[in-house]
């Protein structure tokens, strides 16, 4: 489904990314840890099509398609969805008129038809149960005076409506209390199916607890150092990330199974 | 920066040319107001109260006041009606009473009427008139005072409540360039009454034209007006406004301005919190593009104690358009517990344009609570990603962001089919101008 091979990434004269691979295929939860300034939300927002980074080498295909030749949008369309570590505040833009045109622009892209106002009521009130969200905040401006959780929250409600086939959840555990984070990861699992996969970035193992993944590996100075099965997330809770980065093994930056 | 002597001398005939036949006070009014518009002249950049905006395009033509009354196919109002034909109205076409497409069933309490019959038999009302706009200092009211021909007098009466708003259409319809109106309107609410004006200003040719008009206000204790100016004139005309307000004791003020039209334009919002307890609110909105100059002053005396001010100015700006804005608040040394705030905002959609803000706060009193912020920035390209990484495509996303910065102040538009109209008309605006935008 997504393949990224020797992918270099700046922002301004700052390396990133340098030279990430990994594969995700169908289906499958991957997970990457790493250090705070390890690059995992650069790889999240580049997957995502941020405009801030530029990419200076390496190749990134979705489905086939080259992804960095996409725009956002496209790559939304197309199923890729990123909730993100800091999600923005739009004043003025009520959440459902927000999802309902995000939710149509992607049927459009589909070539479905467009559903009105009163059809995609049922759709979201159904979808903002999964986190238990006060169906009061659909007429709220997007994010807007939110505190940390219901911003997250708000965000796997998009991801629920959106329904994407890989979305990517950068740093969702972050500012969360256990009940929200318990909450936001069963709205996740519900959403987990054969055909979709997830990458899961996070700092701490505990989200892993409840989103189960199928690998992990660890990023560390831009490079994945480190790859492994869901036990590799526990022996870094034990022993942290300097445990890992006086360990590296000499084959180091095997992300990719291929 | 030389006066154009000319265009004086030109507005001075003008003067010499009004018909006879008025009240003595009235024809003195005139002879006051043209004194003082020979003596001060057209503004220019040095003085203050014009620093970032030049009316030598409107100073070095010469305009002429158009002299008798015309009309136009009431089909041609009906964009301008905000989907509200019931309301009554009266219409004037280049300052002059248009009676046939006017319409204000008569109402107890509720006294609406033209000001000419007025001006020629100086009944009650005209006796308020040229009390409130000051023409001894601002020149272009004292050019109003002295060649006002036409516009509508409004009295309602101790405590009558009005529950449909009352619209003042002010439209331009010369089929030649270069003519000058000036409507003059006076509004009166006594004790505890209750109403809604909206003046509309339109152009339905694209003649370049000028359009000076002067609104006074008097709100007596406890009386609330609602009052909402759009201006909407066509891209070549010159528009010069000024509403100036009186507040007596409790009485309350809500204002809103918007402002999309005319190559230049110009709207001064004046009122004096003189009873203690009264309150404005004084908002706006301004969309420009193209060389468009749109400029707003509002000045805010805070003359009593425990008086409250609420401002918010919008701007969005593309092209190579100019805003300016400038908001004044006073607080008098009698204006104990004063409570004001004020902000300007300002989007620029284009990196040729401009704004030029400033707010101006000057407090003579030492127990007040007065804030004020102004900003001008571009679309916040994280949200555009945020708004494109869900999948709406990059106009779509561009234009949500922009509606949403207008959007704030749009609600508060206090008249709803007019608040539901130009909220249309900034949605559409904004989708239309990409095109503009991209071929600049």
């Amino acid at each position: 489904m997504l393949e990224i091979k020797g992918l270099r990434a700046n922002i301004g004269e700052n390396e990133i990314l340098k030279g990430v691979d990994l594969t995700v295929r169908k289906g499958e939860v991957h997970a990457i840890m790493g250090p705070n300034g390890s690059g995992k939300s650069t790889l999240a927002q580049v997957i995502a099509g941020h405009p801030a980074y530029e990419i200076t080498a390496g190749s990134v295909t979705y489905d086939g398609q080259d992804l960095l030749e996409m725009e956002p949008e496209e790559r939304a369309q197309a199923g890729i969805f990123l909730a993100f570590q800091y999600p923005v505040e739009i004043p003025g833009v009520t959440n459902a008129y927000f999802l309902r045109s995000a939710y149509n622009a992607i049927r459009k892209a589909r070539g479905e038809d467009e559903v009105d106002p009163l059809e995609f009521l049922d759709v979201m009130e159904e979808k903002m149960k999964l986190v238990d969200m006060d169906p009061a905040m659909l007429n709220r401006s997007v994010n807007a005076g939110f505190s940390g959780g219901e911003k997250k929250r708000n965000e796997i409600v998009q991801l629920a409506v959106l329904n994407p086939r890989l979305a990517i959840l950068d740093e969702t555990d972050s500012g969360l209390d256990i009940d929200a984070l318990r909450i936001v990861a069963d709205g996740v699992n519900k959403l987990r199916g054969p055909e979709k996969s997830a990458i899961v970035v996070t700092h701490y193992q505990r989200l892993l607890n409840y989103i189960v993944p199928d690998y992990v590996h660890v990023l560390a100075g831009g490079r994945f150092v480190r790859s492994g099965g869901k036990e590799l997330a526990v022996e870094l809770e034990e022993h942290g990330y300097d445990w890992i980065q006086s360990h590296a093994p000499e084959t180091a930056g095997a992300g990719s199974r291929a | 920066m030389t006066q154009p002597e000319t265009a004086v001398a030109h507005y001075l005939e003008a003067f010499d040319g009004i018909d006879g036949g008025e009240a003595d006070r009235i024809r003195e009014l005139r002879r006051a107001g043209m004194d003082r518009f020979v003596a001060l002249g057209f503004p220019t950049m040095k003085n203050e109260d014009w620093h970032y905006t030049s009316v030598a395009p409107i100073a070095t033509r010469s305009f002429d006041r158009t002299s008798f009354p015309s009309t136009v196919p009431s089909t041609d109002l009906d964009p301008f009606l905000f989907d509200s034909p019931e309301w009554p109205r009266l219409v004037f076409v280049d300052g002059w009473l248009a009676p046939e497409l006017s319409n204000v069933p008569p109402r107890a309490g509720i006294d609406v009427s033209n000001l000419r019959p007025s001006l020629v038999d100086g009944s009650v009302d005209a006796a308020l008139l040229g009390t409130i706009a000051d023409h001894d200092t601002v020149g272009f009211t004292a050019l109003n005072t002295a060649l006002m021909q036409d516009g509508a007098v409004i009295r309602i009466g101790a405590n009558v409540e009005l529950e449909t708003p009352i619209h003042l259409v002010f439209v331009s319809a010369q089929p030649v360039p270069l003519a000058a109106s000036f409507p003059r309107n006076l509004v009166v609410l006594e004790r505890g009454a209750r109403a809604s004006v909206i003046e509309s200003y339109f152009g339905l040719r694209d003649e370049s034209y000028l359009t000076v008009p002067v609104t006074e206000i008097s709100l007596g204790e406890g009386a609330r007006l609602e009052h909402v100016k759009v201006q909407n004139e066509s891209a070549v005309a010159f528009h010069v406004g000024t509403i100036e307000a009186v507040q007596q004791r409790g009485s309350e003020l809500h204002s809103f301005s918007y402002a999309a039209g005319a190559e230049l334009s110009r709207t001064n919002v004046y009122t004096v919190l003189n009873g203690p307890g009264s309150s404005c609110t004084l908002n706006g909105m301004y969309m420009v593009s193209g060389v468009q100059h749109v400029d707003h002053q509002t000045r805010i005396v805070h003359a009593q104690p425990n008086t409250t001010s609420r401002e918010i100015y919008k701007g969005i700006l593309d092209g190579r358009s100019h805003g300016v804005f400038n908001g004044k608040v006073y607080v008098r040394p009698e204006a104990q517990k004063t409570d004001g705030k004020q902000s300007n905002n300002n989007l620029l959609l284009s990196d040729h344009a401009r704004v030029d803000t400033k707010p101006q706060l000057e407090i003579f009193a030492d127990d007040v609570k007065c804030t004020h912020g102004a900003t001008v920035g571009r679309l916040d390209e994280v949200a555009l990603f945020y708004m494109k990484s869900r999948g709406l495509d990059a106009e779509q996303a561009r234009t949500l962001l922009i509606y949403a910065f207008a959007a704030d102040v749009l609600e508060t538009i206090p008249v709803k089919p007019v608040r539901d109209a130009l909220e249309a008309a900034v949605f559409a605006r904004v989708r239309g101008e990409e095109l503009q935008l991209t071929s600049e």
